[in-house]
């Protein structure tokens, strides 16, 4: 009798428990399904009105009601791409210099420095941008970047224009300045992975530390590093504030690298409050979505690359 | 001809140390030069008033940001409530009921998936779904925001915790005639306790220095928070304002609130890394 209750309750606190996690796994599903068909119902009448032709349409004009992305988007990949070119190649370099080159005392702080500079809020780096590196950029690096570049026939027109401090390239320089630290921990937890004897194999055959990062740790951690590389692409891609301080939010596409531009969250961040009628709500619900778009895209492309990837390190095995 | 290729590979090799050197000296500047900027600009504005008065109109001398700070604090509670148990629960699913399964592999997934949405579409989707639906901004609405993003977050640390766990320690209990839950709950959860914490930690100092979700949730507001239900004054979107308007000391009160958010997430950040080294 009295085993007969102690089971049934043991049962009951089992199946509420298992309730509760397979209810919050499906929150997951949930919300991530709600988020699409949200901003899907959102973005309705901007979907209706502008169709595809919303996705390369240069036009935003809120006083007339003709809206388009492509601005936004260009601005978007722009000021991702000159994020990435800069931060990996660099904190590839950081990693290798924590991993295999710093002593370990220096190795622990410096370390500990790179995670702090990953923790600081993005608003932060957007402060910094606007009141410190801006002025700085249009005193200093710009002026320069033009008497360097000004007779060069095609990157002259990437730098031409007044040195204003404020626009793309800015953007992109915050913004790789943001990711830096976030893919540098990362790398670095890959390469530290890499089993020492491999290592110690490739120096006992004379390799230099160069070569055994080049041809040991780099394929080894391939996966990781390809990895660490998408979540800060991801992570610029989305990021808000860092770049909302600096880009000049003008929509237009402007082949200088110093002119204002504008990314799809930055329009966000700065027209969403002030949008006064539906349409215009609208199309800036469906620059949302097609953000949220880009992004998965980014995941899936990472994703189905790292499965490549690593079938292929298995077949070399 | 062989010492000369040795030669160029030892040069090569002496560039590339030296260029990652210089990689991670340039690293350091910046992280000096950012957070030197933030605490001499922003110790300027901190006075004890900062902390506990209202804000000054442009122009007007005096004044603080203790409603904002006050908020921000409301804001991230409701959120830490909020995304801190299902976030668990969600890790719980995926280490110890889903592994393996395809629910279990299509929730991992999505979890991924969800950690990297960018955070102003997440305020995006709290504003359609509670904003637009309630008519008015409030700061359930940003805490709704920032759990949204909290939550993938959790569920990820929690479910690679729980994963660490050796799986004789789960056995063992069970052989003994413990229930699945208590397992969970006494063995695997006190044996994960460190790391769990950690993650929290980690995801509330994430989460608390966001400003993008709360810009169209909480809003803003000049007074003290009295509800959640209305717009609600935080340091971030206050940070945001400030910094874009041409008053001086709005300006110069947009630093000290930079310093104040970095110091909070730093102070967590720290805080949970000494928690993780005590214990390891």
């Amino acid at each position: 009798m009295k085993l007969s209750i102690f089971r049934s309750s043991r049962g009951r606190g089992d199946a509420l428990f298992h309730g509760a996690a397979v209810g919050a796994a499906a929150l997951v599903l949930i919300l991530m399904a709600g988020l699409f068909v949200d901003l899907v119902i959102g973005s309705r009448p901007s979907l209706e009105k502008f169709g595809l032709g919303f996705l390369w349409s240069a036009a935003w004009n809120p006083v007339t009601g003709n809206f388009g992305a492509a601005s936004s988007i260009y601005g978007s990949l722009v000021s991702t791409l000159i994020a990435l070119v800069i931060a990996i190649p660099l904190s590839l370099l950081i990693a290798l210099f924590l991993v295999e080159i710093a002593h370990p005392r220096l190795a622990r702080p410096v370390g500990g420095a790179i995670e702090i500079l990953a923790a600081i809020p993005s608003i932060i780096y957007g402060m910094w941008g606007l009141f410190v590196f801006a002025p700085y950029l249009a005193d200093h690096v710009q002026p320069a970047l033009q008497a360097v570049f000004g007779k060069v026939p095609v990157a002259r027109a990437l730098f031409s224009g007044p040195p204003m401090g404020i626009g793309m390239l800015s953007a992109g320089l915050i913004l790789a300045l943001m990711v830096l630290p976030f893919t540098t921990a990362l790398m670095r937890d890959v390469l530290q992975l890499v089993p020492r004897v491999l290592k110690e194999a490739a120096a006992g055959m004379g390799s230099t530390t160069w070569e055994i990062f080049r041809k040991v740790m780099a394929p080894y951690g391939s996966r990781g590093l390809v990895g660490a590389g998408f979540l800060g692409l991801s992570r610029a891609l989305g990021e808000t504030m860092a770049v909302t301080f600096v880009i000049g939010n003008d929509h237009r596409i402007a082949a200088s690298l110093f002119a204002s531009g504008n990314t799809i969250a930055s329009t966000l961040a700065n027209e969403f409050t002030e949008a006064s009628n539906p349409l215009y709500l609208s199309a800036l619900i469906e620059l949302g979505l097609v953000l949220l778009v880009m992004t998965l895209l980014f995941q899936l492309a990472g994703h189905l690359w790292l499965g490549r990837l690593e079938k292929n390190t298995r077949g070399g095995r | 001809m062989r010492r000369a290729g040795q030669r160029r590979r030892r040069l090569v090799d002496l560039g590339m140390k030296a260029a990652a050197c210089l990689a991670a000296f340039v690293g350091i500047v910046f992280l000096v030069w950012v957070l030197s900027e933030v605490i001499v600009r922003g110790a300027s504005a901190l006075s004890w008033s900062f902390f506990t008065t209202l804000p000054a109109p442009p122009g007007a001398p005096g004044g603080g940001l203790g409603n904002a700070m006050l908020g921000t604090l409301l804001i991230s509670l409701g959120a830490t409530l909020l995304g801190v148990p299902v976030g668990v629960m969600a890790g719980v699913y995926l280490a110890e009921y889903g592994a393996g399964t395809r629910f279990g592999t299509l929730v991992n997934f999505m979890v991924n998936v969800m950690m990297g949405v960018p955070s102003i579409i997440a305020g995006l989707f709290v504003y359609t779904l509670l904003v637009v639906s309630l008519g008015h901004f409030s700061g359930y609405a940003g805490a709704v925001a920032l759990a949204f993003l909290m939550m993938p977050i959790v569920a990820r640390t929690t479910a690679d915790m729980m994963a660490l766990v050796p799986n004789t320690l789960r056995e063992s209990a069970l052989a003994l005639g413990a229930p699945r839950w208590r397992v969970i709950v006494q063995i695997v959860f006190r044996a994960a306790k460190a790391g769990l914490l950690t993650g929290i930690l980690l995801a509330i100092a994430r989460v608390s220095g966001e400003t993008a979700p709360l810009l169209f949730t909480a809003l803003n507001s000049p007074y003290w928070p009295r509800t959640l239900s209305g717009p609600m004054a935080n340091l971030t979107v206050t940070i945001f304002n400030y910094a874009m308007s041409p008053y001086a000391n709005w300006q110069r009160a947009a630093w000290g609130a930079s310093l104040v958010i970095t110091m909070g997430v730093l102070t967590i950040n720290l805080v949970s890394r000494f928690i993780l080294r005590r214990k390891t």
